[in-house]
């Protein structure tokens, strides 16, 4: 639950800055003088958005495939009485970059991003063997559209 | 232009993936910790972005703290036949964040199309999710086995990609 409400000025953030901040040196004041704001407005109420989790991160957002890298998504069904205990042995592999509980047998959904693709196999076996449960991996063949920008 | 990185660009990556400091002069203070020139930085990012090694450089909302509760991976079972040619469709319909084709994993999982919606209701997200299957069937006639929709019922973890601080088969320069 937000602990507080979006003000008109925090969704302008949002929408406005879901990408194309600035490479210059002072990009704080370029991107708040887009948006009528002073840089210093910007800067506390980035802060504060990071702080209570309306923002996850701020900054920029790597495709590690083009960097030689890897990522594939991954599923376990996993009951839901050992649900926690395998969700902590999951998340505490730093290959998993997202996972999610989803509503189906196969109730745990997880992206691997690995720095050799050599290494999501190897992943994918590890958090099986650490679990106990099976690991099915669902590599993509094809990308059609990738662009997550939600209005806020 | 090649998809790999050397030691520098990985070391931007290590320095950058957690996000930029808020602070007025962020790119300077990395290529401090860094020990090289901000423009030498700015550069980097700059062809890093160019190429697609980053996506974008902004805010990472959540989903929940927006509204978006109803965030469903619909999945489809489509004829190979024309599977890309729906997911060419799907990926281009509004409100569809991400489509992929992906691997059957039979018996356990039939389907070979994933499209991400995101709503602020399920129902908002069953009915987006009936009208693209009614825009398929229009366009392609009856090439949907079956379907089914798997919404998120948690956020168990969000950190986007972090590459290790060190690899024992690198040297750090």
């Amino acid at each position: 639950m937000p602990e507080r409400e979006l003000d008109a000025i925090d969704r302008a953030i949002i929408n406005g800055l879901q990408g194309g901040f600035p490479l210059v040196p002072e990009p704080y004041a370029a991107a708040a003088a887009s948006l009528g704001l002073s840089e210093g407005e910007l800067l506390g109420r980035l802060e504060r958005l990071l702080a209570d989790g309306t923002l996850t991160r701020f900054g920029p957002l790597f495709q590690i495939e083009r960097l030689g890298g890897a990522f594939c998504l991954a599923a376990m069904a996993v009951p839901e009485a050992d649900f926690e205990r395998v969700a902590g042995l999951v998340n505490a592999f730093p290959e998993i970059a997202h996972n999610y509980a989803r509503n189906h047998r196969l109730n745990m959904w997880f992206v691997l991003a690995t720095e050799q693709p050599a290494e999501i196999a190897a992943t994918a076996d590890a958090i099986a063997a650490a679990t106990g449960y099976p690991v099915l991996t669902f590599p993509k063949e094809r990308e059609f559209f990738v662009d997550l920008r939600l209005q806020a | 232009m090649s998809d790999t990185m050397d030691d520098l660009d990985r070391r931007i990556v290590q320095a950058t993936q957690g996000g930029l400091p808020l602070v007025a002069r962020p790119y300077a203070a990395i290529a401090g910790q860094l020990g090289i020139a901000e423009a030498v930085l700015l550069e980097r990012l700059q062809a890093m972005l160019a190429r697609g090694a980053i996506r974008r450089i902004g805010v990472v909302p959540n989903h929940y703290r927006l509204g978006y509760r109803a965030n469903g991976m619909t999945v489809w079972d489509i004829d190979d036949a024309v599977v890309d040619r729906v997911g060419a469709f799907v990926g281009g319909l509004a409100g569809v964040s991400h489509c992929y084709r992906r691997p059957r994993r039979l018996p356990d999982w039939p389907y070979n199309l994933f499209a991400m919606v995101h709503a602020r209701s399920h129902d908002e997200a069953l009915q987006q999710i009936e009208t693209i299957a009614e825009r398929v069937a229009a366009e392609f006639g009856a090439v949907v086995a079956r379907r089914d929709v798997l919404f998120s019922t948690r956020i168990l973890k969000k950190t986007g990609l972090r590459l290790a601080a060190d690899r024992p088969d690198r040297q750090e320069s």
